[in-house]
């Protein structure tokens, strides 16, 4: 059995800040990453990022990886497992971990959970056939793997990952046929929303898939327009011929870990799921469990990364490390999730964290 | 299809590899994961659902969705979205549910 004093399970932007964070107050952390390299979603976003400049906005989001991931490399308090896929928490603290072939049982003495979020799935007849893959699988395949999804592909959302997905094919070499948005405008930012259209490729609102058909694999997809109710309007649907439908219609919080380990959740529609009901420092209501990023609501990478050094600067402080400076960097963080949650664009995440903060919880900031 | 010219990226890919897709041999790099590699080779269908037969393609690419089960080595029930192909790897379609040897 290991030891550990901190472990953060995931190695996307909110674990690799956590244990940055608790590193520099002395805490000594272990990650668990699944994948064969940590950083999470940033490994595959070649689009310069939004946000403030604290959060390396005008960056790529495959630098931004790289440079957390190198600072946590070069960090002799964190040591990094890749491959390593947690399987469980248990009453008695115990995780469990596929690393290495073998099963690991690990007895940290603080948790945070950084497993951010699953894609979600539509349901339509035809939608098992292969060639329908959501958007992260498309990003890995032709951003990490170097190989084209498709020679033609229906992009369905119009939220800022179909957006920047049918950006990312183009420049890639792949067609894409249309952008279809169920809603009666773009919900992605507008500075994406142009690329799309100065590539000539057609964005249609209020419209929906009713089929995906092909024998044995995708060969084109039925959409029609919709109505107020969302019912498709007879005599509009048009076939649209494509080798690959991909889902871009949302996440939802990858909380597995969290509903074993036994917090308590709750379903916030604002926050894309169910997540974990944690107070202003991220701690679950299991004490010496914490969650950050995407897990305890679908935001972005800039709050993912302050997230996870709240989290991690409370739990190395939990632990007696940090001691006077500790307020002060807890209250920064604080402060610079209230400033990327301000504005318009933040309403619903406000909204959504004002319900959890009413179930118990009070992850809201000021 | 690999990607050879991209405007952001540059893939390293080292010296190809080859392994075995249902008894044939066929080529890939080693840093691409089965799913991958065979993606480039134009295979789409990598099973079938075990009760109705209806062909099985990948979905997340990231092992999470389990759609992408294949027998790798005799083993079933692979994830090979997340498998890295090895020289001499044999990797077939999976029918049914698989057995597990213990
Ligand atoms: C196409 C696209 C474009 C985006 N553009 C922007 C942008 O411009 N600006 C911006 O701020 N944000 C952007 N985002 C959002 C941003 O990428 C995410 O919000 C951010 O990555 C969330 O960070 P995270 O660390 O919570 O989760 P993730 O990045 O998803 O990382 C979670 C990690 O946990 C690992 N993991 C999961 N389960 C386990 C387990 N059981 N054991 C071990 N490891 C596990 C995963 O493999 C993964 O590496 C974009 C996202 C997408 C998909
Ligand atoms: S495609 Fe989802 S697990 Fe492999």
């Amino acid at each position: 059995m290991n030891q550990v004093e901190i472990m953060v399970i995931g190695g996307g932007p909110a674990g690799l800040c956590a244990a940055l964070a608790a590193s520099s107050l002395g805490a000594k952390v272990l990650i668990a990453e699944r994948d064969d390299i940590a950083g999470g979603q940033l490994v595959k976003q070649t689009h310069k990022f939004f946000g403030s400049e604290k959060q390396y906005a005008g960056d790529r989001g495959i630098q931004i990886g790289q440079m957390l991931l190198d600072n946590a490399q070069a960090d002799p308090n964190i040591e990094i497992w890749t491959d390593s896929t947690v399987l469980g928490i248990y009453e008695d603290g115990i995780v469990t971990v596929e690393h290495e072939g073998a099963h690991a049982k690990i007895k940290p003495e603080r948790i945070i959970i950084a497993t951010g979020a699953a894609e979600k799935f539509l349901s339509f007849p035809g939608n098992d056939l292969p060639g329908i893959y959501g958007a992260g699988a498309v990003q890995t395949l032709m951003n990490v793997a170097g190989v084209k999804p498709a020679q033609s592909v229906l992009m369905v959302g119009a939220g800022n990952i179909g957006l920047i997905v049918s950006y990312q094919l183009k420049q890639a070499g792949v067609e894409v046929s249309a952008v279809i948005e169920g809603l009666p405008t773009i919900g992605g930012y507008l500075v994406h929303a142009s690329k799309i259209q100065r590539a000539g490729i057609p964005v249609l609102t209020r419209h929906t898939i009713l089929e995906a058909y092909g024998d044995g694999k995708v060969e084109g997809a039925v959409i029609a327009e919709i109505n107020e109710k969302w019912q498709p309007i007879p005599g509009t649907e048009q076939k649209i011929p494509c080798d690959a439908i991909c889902l871009a219609v949302g996440l939802s919080p990858l909380t597995e870990l969290a509903w074993q380990a036994g917090c308590e959740m709750a379903y916030i529609r604002e926050l894309s799921g169910h997540v974990p009901i944690v107070d202003d420092y991220l701690e679950t209501t299991r004490p010496g469990i914490y969650c950050a990023g995407d897990v305890s609501g679908i935001e972005e990478a800039s709050s993912a990364m302050v997230e996870g050094r709240l989290a991690g600067i409370s739990a190395a402080a939990s632990l007696g490390f940090g001691k006077e400076q500790v307020e002060e960097l807890q209250k920064a963080a604080m402060s610079e999730l209230d400033e990327l949650r301000a504005g318009p664009m933040g309403a619903h995440i406000r909204l959504g964290l004002e319900k959890v903060a009413a179930k118990g919880g009070s992850k809201i900031c000021s | 299809m690999r990607i050879e010219e991209h405007p952001v990226l540059n893939f390293e890919r080292g010296e190809k590899v080859s392994f075995f897709f249902n008894g044939q041999e066929v080529e890939a790099y080693p840093t691409e994961t089965i799913a991958a590699a065979l993606h480039a080779l134009g295979v789409r269908k990598l099973g079938e659902s075990p009760e109705l037969h209806r062909p099985r393609g990948l979905f997340c690419a990231i092992g999470n969705c389990s759609s992408c089960f294949m027998t790798v080595d005799d083993e079933p029930n692979m994830r090979v979205c997340v498998i890295k192909v090895k020289p001499g790897m044999r990797v077939e379609e999976q029918h049914g549910k698989g057995v597990i040897c213990l």
